[in-house]
């Protein structure tokens, strides 16, 4: 579903990827792991259109380059991490902005546009906050109605940057599960950035460990979430155990070798 | 979580996946038709009340009839008064305060600044420059030149699309940031030329003066011939964009993975902004605060969309406009008190009164 062929991007003149090839099929889960800095967001970017670089990227198939906007949207939905909500809009319209592909240029939406609508709220159990004002929303309601925009939007990609920033360990939880559930029902492609690499191995297929812009590892989560990998590219002390075959991630603090100062 | 299913998936190449839809039970922001009428009857109520009130008394049934061309008891003075002086300064100030309200928050929604109004990009220092230099050029003590509409739309114009060039020479291609800068920039330039030229010539400061404040006290059929068509066609334009506006306002990033060219819209959104206020500034000066209050206040009791704004814009700014130029000619007449003093006089307190009441009945978000 998505091809991306020796991308690179740069900025200011500084390579931020390197090169990056990654192939992505139909209705996989791909979780972009690595430090800060590694490129995780800008191979997010350049699959969704934001971030120009050098490289082929197909979409479903079809050339990137080749699509216009509309076109590419209805490929391509993004969950930002840190999302731009509108001052005083309801959660209906802000879900309604992902209809926006589907919706000539200079007209309004009509009876399926609202139908689409209608149905992510109630995907997302939302349709009892359809009226209200997205700033009222808790954290947890608030990713769910992004993800609704991007259901809405109908794309058989969603790309989602860091979607459980910001969420207790609860509501990450359950936004997870609820995309990877909406994954399985439509077959959806689904490529995250995590910081989190315990909920990264667990909910992901296939992990893509980046750093400096280019892949350094790239397999199941038990081939990425290893302690050397781990040590080498995070410079992290690290253990991990398993937990039903997927790897679970614990940090440790190295024990104190001199007495404390009196 | 709900197991309710949701949409199918689409591709590029299939237009819509709901082609069978059901019965939504959501809505889209809309204008209500309430306050569809309620823009409508305040232009009516403005108009008609501009046209009765004035130094010769007339009765508003006789005003209605006669402009239905229905029999009236009126002389031919009468009918002179209303068609040839009252009529078109009324007709003017709608156009005008509809059209500097619709542009102030067209440049809101496109900047997404609060603060923007039609001059935010220095249309009315370009304007202002370009009066000052024709005033200036007559010298003759007359009144103002008959060149001086064509100087303000030009100078609006120009001051605009240097601002544009610069803040895109500058910014890249989506600074809304580096747009606004520049047209402080060059607002802040052509005003220090303005005042230059203008303390150079001291004998025209009052026509000058005059014209920056704005005024609609000249105001004739020509006045209102010259500012139609391109109110009419920003009108149009800005208009057919009150749902990409909506869409702009997460940003230009999100709003090109919805599939609008952020850089694009803004362009033409501009361009016919800026036309629109040109022509109005060309035609009735300098007339400040009505492209902010007026959007303002429809945001704070109305609703934000700018499905709800744009129109609810165009309705109450002609209105608001109409009743300023009544207040400025009627309140110290013979005299007439500078349009821009009304607008800001009155309107500023009056916006304070809003945002303080629908705060406290929860009217805004």
């Amino acid at each position: 579903m998505i091809d991306c062929r020796a991308a690179t991007v740069s900025y200011d003149g500084h390579p931020v990827l390197r090169g990056v090839d990654v192939h992505v099929a139909r209705g996989e889960w791909l979780s972009i792991v690595g430090p800060n800095g590694a490129g995780k967001s800008t191979l997010l970017r350049f699959v969704a259109g934001l971030a120009p670089g050098t490289g082929e990227l197909f979409l479903g198939g079809r050339r990137a380059a080749s699509l216009s906007r509309r076109e590419r949207a209805r490929l391509v939905a993004l969950v930002p991490q840190s999302p731009v909500i509108p001052e005083g809009a309801r959660v209906a319209d802000y879900v309604l902005l992902g209809r926006t592909p589907y919706i000539p240029a200079l007209g309004v939406e009509g009876p399926s546009d609202l139908a689409a609508v209608h149905d992510a709220l109630a995907s997302l159990d939302l349709l009892a906050f359809a009226d209200r004002i997205v700033t009222t929303l808790s954290g947890g309601e608030r990713q769910r109605m992004l993800i609704a925009r991007a259901l809405a939007q109908g794309s058989p990609i969603v790309l989602l940057d860091e979607p459980t920033t910001a969420l207790d360990v609860g509501h990450q939880q359950q936004v997870l599960e609820l995309v990877d559930r909406l994954r399985r029902h439509h077959d959806l492609t689904v490529v995250t950035t995590m910081h989190d690499l315990t909920l990264a191995g667990q909910y992901a297929e296939r992990l893509l460990l980046l750093d400096g812009g280019r892949i350094v590892v790239d397999g199941s989560p038990s081939d990425v979430l290893t302690e050397a990998n781990l040590a080498r590219y995070y410079g992290a002390r690290i253990r991990i155990i398993h937990d039903g075959g997927k790897p679970v991630v614990l940090p440790y603090r190295e024990e104190h070798t001199h007495e404390p100062q009196r | 979580m709900s197991t309710v299913l949701p949409p199918p998936v689409a591709s590029a190449a299939e237009p819509d996946t709901h082609a069978a839809p059901r019965a939504p039970v959501v809505r889209a922001a809309r204008l209500r038709p309430a306050w569809l009428i309620t823009g409508v009857a305040s232009v009516l109520v403005a108009g008609v009340a501009g046209l009765v009130v004035g130094p010769a008394h007339l009765a508003p049934v006789d005003v209605v009839r006669d402009l239905a061309g229905l029999h009236t008891g009126l002389g031919p003075q009468q009918v002179a008064i209303i068609e040839q002086i009252r009529l078109p300064r009324v007709v003017l100030g709608l156009l005008v305060g509809g059209t500097l309200s619709l542009c102030g928050a067209s440049y809101q929604g496109v900047f997404r600044n609060p603060l923007a109004d039609p001059y935010l990009l220095g249309a009315a220092a370009g304007a202002g420059l370009g009066v000052t230099v024709v005033i200036v050029g007559a010298a003759d003590g007359a009144a103002t030149p008959a060149a001086a509409p064509i100087a303000a739309f030009a100078g609006a114009l120009g001051a605009v699309a240097l601002a544009y060039g610069l803040g895109r020479a500058s910014g890249g291609r989506t600074s809304t940031a580096s747009l606004i800068l520049a047209g402080v920039a060059v607002a802040s330039f052509l005003t220090a030329v303005q005042t230059y030229v203008q303390q150079r010539n001291q004998d025209t400061i009052r026509q000058v003066y005059t014209w920056i404040l704005g005024r609609l006290s000249t105001a004739g059929w020509h006045d209102v011939l010259v500012l139609l068509p391109y109110a009419v066609v920003t009108w149009i334009v800005l208009l057919a964009h009150r749902r990409v506006l909506d869409v702009l306002a997460v940003g230009d990033d999100e709003a090109s993975t919805l599939g609008v060219h952020a850089r694009r819209t803004r362009l033409v959104v501009i361009v016919a902004a800026s036309l629109g206020t040109a022509a109005a500034v060309s035609v009735s000066g300098l007339i400040a605060f009505v492209g902010i209050i007026v959007p303002h206040t429809v945001r704070l009791l109305a609703g934000r969309s700018h499905r709800v704004v744009l129109p609810l814009s165009l309705l109450f700014g002609g209105a608001f406009l109409c009743v300023a130029d009544l207040l400025a000619r009627t309140l110290s007449s013979p005299a007439e008190i500078p349009i821009g003093v009304v607008t800001a006089f009155f309107g500023a307190p009056f916006f304070i009164l809003v945002l303080r009441s629908s705060r406290r009945l929860g009217v805004t978000s």
